[in-house]
């Protein structure tokens, strides 16, 4: 007992301390907020050398895995935050979206030899398209049927491209086109824009390029009224409704930038990959990109880059450990949860609805606040 | 009201105090890393050359890659034994058969572990990703299992692969099911797999050419009930049954087929279901009889051949098993790298030089590459399942049946 | 087309019921837990992968490697049942115990619940995969294999119908299957711990304020839910012979869809929506090809629930009078 209220105890003035640096944050004045961004995202740029690469990932080569797993994982879970972070709709199926994405690059790049980037205009477009075809139907349900419902939504779509031999079955597709290339620009010695297949760095900033866009996008749609209405039907469906939100498209609308940033990412990984097959779209896919979005903190969009990063990388920094790495990240997953339910970075709103004891998306069922669960956490504030 | 905008300073330092806690975490562990793959080890020592070995060593198909992978050890032991002037490391590469990994591998092997050779991967999907990344590495590789015809058309120099392919494999079975089976009427099943539809396929297309009369379906080896399949194969009343897929499953669709009275039609598989596997699923009396197609030479205990009895004994000696499917694939490749570097090519261009030279007898084939790295022997054989044991019959075109 | 569906008609028929029984077994642990807490407990299908190597460490154990008959056939697979239910039901409390109830303390969402479960899922899998599989069952580097049973049961043919056979296997599943909704419905609608469970799913504070454990009927849920699930996989194995550590995601997948088919929360729901579904995977094979068949019942779920948005039965556990 003691000893559960030390760790209480830390986790109190751990979340403090937080809130302080949150304070401080949004004290900052504007411009020194822009010398950050920027540091980060020279960081960010950086991130692919050698003299960190040998430490954070000495099994596999660094600048790879910071394509994939890490960056297409980050890219993904923002996605994803949008429809289950911010509006609350639970979604098992996000991989389908990618899968989309990911087939649009591959066919119309073999079969129609579009440039890149007109493929990722069109890519984002069917797979918002897609999302709405596939909330249509189904938006008017309630959580855990949506739940089901894109859960069988994303088996439906690599099944469909397995069984389907016109767009190569399970072999899938080969002999994906690259970006086009720049190969005379060069950068410190790197050839940035050389979309190759031996160095994956360029791949890299282009992906770094897309997370930021994505990110800036993200961050406008929050602080707006949509964000406002996704916030409204995520506490509570019926009031928002009740309000004159109109949440049936809104939630179109959730579903539909989700969709799409999945698509992009689907476009540009397929770019890369040169060859695609439906067994890259599994379901464990959308269930790791979900983890690492409540891991990180559903709606707080650092929280669900952290979580996305920490999911991606930690496998990879692990393959030491053999066989056991997935052993130990199931383990880990529920330690997490039980220890830090609310994610690793919770945005404020989330903690406070969990200490309310309604906890977002709602709580269990026959979670009644009895007087020893709901006395200490009054306790120990 | 002020948007909750990120706590960057909070990332920041959850950030920072993650990775010094790993930093510890990954220095404390570093002492007790699997042999081979130690980056620190990068530039080639002065006597030593590296040749990776690359495909799924702990996932799900593990149990076809182990082989080749013992069998490619056994090579590399002996010669490092005789204490030659330029030893050579075999490096593991576990891709888990994930495409993304196996390039994220590769990518390590060329430009930290600096390998001059790679024997595998292991599968024909992760092949598609990796061969254009060691292609543009310019780095020869040989794999010892990946049987996908496609991925020799693709004008790569510095790829190789130790056994025929499916369209190769595909209709040599086939033949033999019109032909010394005298089958009339096939029931073709893949299981939608990269590697069991394609060789499904070709075998659905030489027995078109025979007049056979065909029915097809497919299966997902994720399941365990195959009954709407096996519904199918009974209305249909076929005198044989091909299977393209793996044994697990192909064991489970034997047994359910015997079980649902499909008696006497005989079962066919290719190279995926050549394993013990399949009588242990299948059980011993359903199996009975049931006939396999492989591109591979199996060392089966039966074997006369002095060369193949050594290296089945001294395979066994070693891992204490029977050599396996591809065992003697991984064998040869090794051997190939092996011979190339005693002939005195350590470096990745004279290797791929001496790879297109090599006319050697192997333990599974005489092994010569044709230009676009296909090996030349074009040998299909054909095993049965007689008392609980598989047991080779014969090449294809010259296997009777008792 | 039709001649071919004239054709295997019956056999896809029985091979349907058969399977949907156990697909109906594995959803009561769905309907049931998500009745009381409203969580969907991802981790299930573990716990049905489990109940079938509970099963299967008795003919292990035991050395059995040839065909039974009579009694010690009897003996043999009604131990099976006890084993895979024991296993089951335990794998399931201790997953409450130690994957949920701490989450349901701090009052955490949902979500956070599915996540610890999905976690709980992949360490089950891999223990299973790496621990005990090659040590307990002796099987080194085989752990991601599938695992055979050896017969234990010749599958006679008990009465044809049609032509076409009926094995003596298949009646078993069906018939264990439905005794054993009987009984649960029996159990739910009454007995006193039935009463609490209703009680708790409807409205936990009211039942709170008479006088039940809450905690005591989650355990309780989690135990009758983990025990079907392990009669589900002894029954399983006995039919069909084999499992492997990640068996339990299909099956996971498809009881919870049944489960939501019928109506989740409502228990004559789950079987309903198990068998109908093992009957449209069979039938929609016939037309579509058996690769279709995931696609197909995935399909029918999204239909039904356009136009009835709670399952074929209506939702929950309280109100369809179980």
């Amino acid at each position: 007992m003691k000893q559960k209220n030390s760790l209480e105890d830390f986790r109190h003035r751990l979340s403090r301390y937080g809130d302080g640096v949150h304070d401080r944050w949004l004290k900052t004045p504007g411009w020194q907020r822009w010398i950050v961004y920027a540091l980060l995202i020279v960081g960010a740029l950086l991130l692919p050398s050698e003299s960190i690469g040998s430490f954070m990932s000495p099994y596999t080569d660094w600048a790879s895995i910071l394509f994939f797993p890490i960056g297409t994982y980050v890219v993904l879970a923002i996605g994803l935050n949008v429809v289950v972070g911010q509006a609350g709709l639970l979604d098992l199926g996000f991989v389908a979206f990618y899968a989309v994405g990911g087939y649009a690059m591959a066919l119309i790049g073999t079969r129609l030899g579009w440039n890149f980037w007109l493929i990722l205009l069109v890519g984002i477009g069917l797979c918002a398209l897609s999302g709405i075809t596939l909330g249509a139907p189904t938006l008017r349900l309630r959580g855990d049927y949506l739940a089901i419902v894109t859960l069988g939504f994303g088996e439906i779509i690599r099944i469909t491209a397995r069984n389907t031999d016109s767009i190569g079955g399970p072999n899938g597709i080969r002999a994906i086109p690259h970006p086009p290339s720049f190969p005379d620009v060069e950068l410190f010695g790197i050839k940035i824009f050389k979309y190759g297949v031996l160095d994956p760095r360029p791949y890299y900033y282009l992906l770094v390029a897309l997370a930021v866009i994505v990110i800036i996008l993200v961050k406008r749609w929050e602080k707006s009224r949509v964000g406002r209405a996704w916030a409204a039907i995520r506490e509570d469906e019926d009031a928002a409704e009740v309000m004159g939100v109109p949440t049936f498209r809104f939630k179109m609308l959730a579903f539909a930038i989700g969709a799409s940033i999945g698509g992009a990412m689907g476009v540009l990984w397929a770019a890369k990959a040169i060859s695609i097959n439906p067994n890259d779209f599994q379901f464990l896919l959308s269930a790791t990109i979900l983890a690492a979005v409540v891991m990180g903190g559903a709606g707080n969009l650092p929280g669900v880059i952290l979580g996305a990063f920490v999911v991606a990388w930690l496998p990879e920094r692990f393959r030491g450990l053999q066989d056991y790495r997935m052993l130990i990240f199931g383990a880990v997953l529920v330690a997490l949860m039980i220890f830090r339910p609310e994610g690793l970075l919770p945005s404020r709103q989330r903690k406070a609805e969990l200490q309310e004891g309604s906890g977002g998306m709602g709580a269990l069922g026959a979670e009644v606040p009895g007087p020893e669960s709901h006395g200490e956490e009054v306790a120990s504030k | 009201m002020r948007p909750k905008t990120a706590r960057l300073g909070g990332v920041l330092a959850a950030g920072v105090a993650l990775t010094l806690g790993l930093a510890a975490c990954g220095n404390g562990g570093s002492e007790d890393k699997p042999s081979g793959g130690d980056p620190s080890a990068a530039a080639p020592a002065g006597g030593t050359v590296k040749i990776g070995f690359m495909g799924d060593l702990t996932g799900p198909s593990a149990g076809i890659v182990i082989p080749p992978w013992n069998g490619a050890n056994l090579v590399i032991n002996e010669y490092n034994k005789t204490n030659p002037p330029v030893k050579i490391e075999l490096v593991k590469y576990d891709s888990q058969g994930d495409a993304s990994k196996a390039v994220a591998l590769a990518q390590q092997a060329i430009k930290n572990d600096k390998i001059v050779g790679l024997i595998g991967p292991a599968f024909s999907g992760e092949s598609a990703q990796v061969a254009p990344v060691l292609e543009e590495a310019e780095i020869p590789s040989i794999t010892a299992s990946a049987t996908n015809t496609k991925l020799a058309e693709n004008g790569w120099k510095f790829w190789h692969r130790l056994l025929p392919n499916d369209s190769v494999q595909g209709p040599g079975v086939a033949d033999f099911i019109a032909g010394a089976a005298g089958a009339k009427n096939v029931f073709v099943i893949d299981d939608k797999s990269e590697y069991g539809k394609p060789l499904a396929d070709a075998v659905r297309t030489q027995l078109g050419t025979k007049g056979v009369k065909l029915t097809n379906d497919s299966l997902d080896p994720s399941e365990s009930d195959f009954s709407s399949v096996v519904n199918k194969v009974a209305a249909a009343k076929p005198d044989a049954v091909f299977f393209g897929g793996y044994y697990a499953a192909g064991g489970n669709l034997l047994k359910q087929l015997r079980d649902k009275g499909v008696k006497d039609a005989k079962f066919f598989s290719g190279d995926g279901s050549l394993d013990k596997g399949l009588i242990e699923s299948a059980g011993k009396d359903n199996a009975e009889g049931a006939l396999i197609g492989c591109p591979c030479y199996l060392a089966t205990p039966d074997v006369t051949d002095a060369k193949v009895k050594g290296f089945a004994e001294a395979y066994k000696a070693a891992f204490n098993a029977d050599p396996a499917i591809y065992a003697a694939e991984g064998y040869d490749a090794a051997t190939v790298f092996t011979e190339a570097v005693k002939a005195g090519n350590t470096t990745t261009d004279k290797i791929n030089e001496f790879l297109k030279t090599i006319d050697l007898a192997g333990v599974s084939k005489q092994v010569k590459f044709a230009e676009n790295g296909e090996v030349e022997a074009k040998d299909i054989y054909i095993y049965q399942v007689k008392d609980g044991a598989i047991t080779l019959l014969g090449k294809a075109t010259e296997a009777k049946l008792g | 087309m039709l001649n071919d569906f004239v054709n295997q008609f019956w056999p896809a028929t029985i091979d349907g019921l058969a399977f949907g029984s156990i697909y109906a077994l594995i959803a009561l642990g769905y309907t049931m837990v998500y009745g009381v807490l409203r969580l969907i407990n991802f981790a299930h299908s573990e716990v049905f992968m489990i109940g079938t190597f509970g099963a299967m460490f008795v003919p292990f154990a035991l050395g059995v490697s040839e065909p039974l008959t009579g009694l010690a056939l009897v003996g043999v697979i009604l131990l099976m049942i006890v084993a895979g239910t024991l296993a089951s039901a335990g794998t399931a409390v201790a997953l409450e115990q130690i994957a949920y109830r701490p989450l349901r303390k701090r009052g955490a969402s949902r979500l956070a619940a599915l996540i610890s479960a999905i976690g709980a899922s992949i360490f089950l899998q891999e223990l299973f995969a790496l621990l005990v599989i090659p040590n307990v069952f002796n099987r080194p580097e085989k752990g991601r294999i599938q695992m055979g049973l050896p017969r234990l049961m010749e599958k006679s043919e008990l009465f044809s119908i049609f032509g076409h056979s009926v094995r003596v296997d298949q009646v078993l599943v069906i018939v264990a299957a439905v005794g054993m909704m009987i009984a649960l419905d029996a159990l739910v609608n009454r007995t006193k711990i039935g009463r609490g469970i209703r009680a708790t799913a409807q409205n936990p504070e009211a039942a709170v304020l008479m006088g039940v454990d809450i905690n005591k009927i989650v355990r309780m849920t989690f135990l009758i839910g983990g025990g079907m699930a392990g009669v589900a996989g002894a029954l399983y194995l006995i039919s069909y012979e084999n499992t492997y550590y990640y068996i339990g995601f299909l099956f996971g997948i498809k009881a919870f869809t049944a489960a939501v088919l019928g109506g989740i929360g409502n228990l004559r729901g789950a079987l309903v929506g198990g068998v109908a579904l093992g009957l449209v995977e069979n039938y929609g094979a016939i037309f579509a090809g058996s690769d279709w068949k995931h696609v197909i019942s995935f399909s029918i779920l999204v239909l039904v629930l356009m136009f009835r948005p709670t399952g074929i039965l209506g939702e929950s556990l309280q109100q369809a009078r179980a």
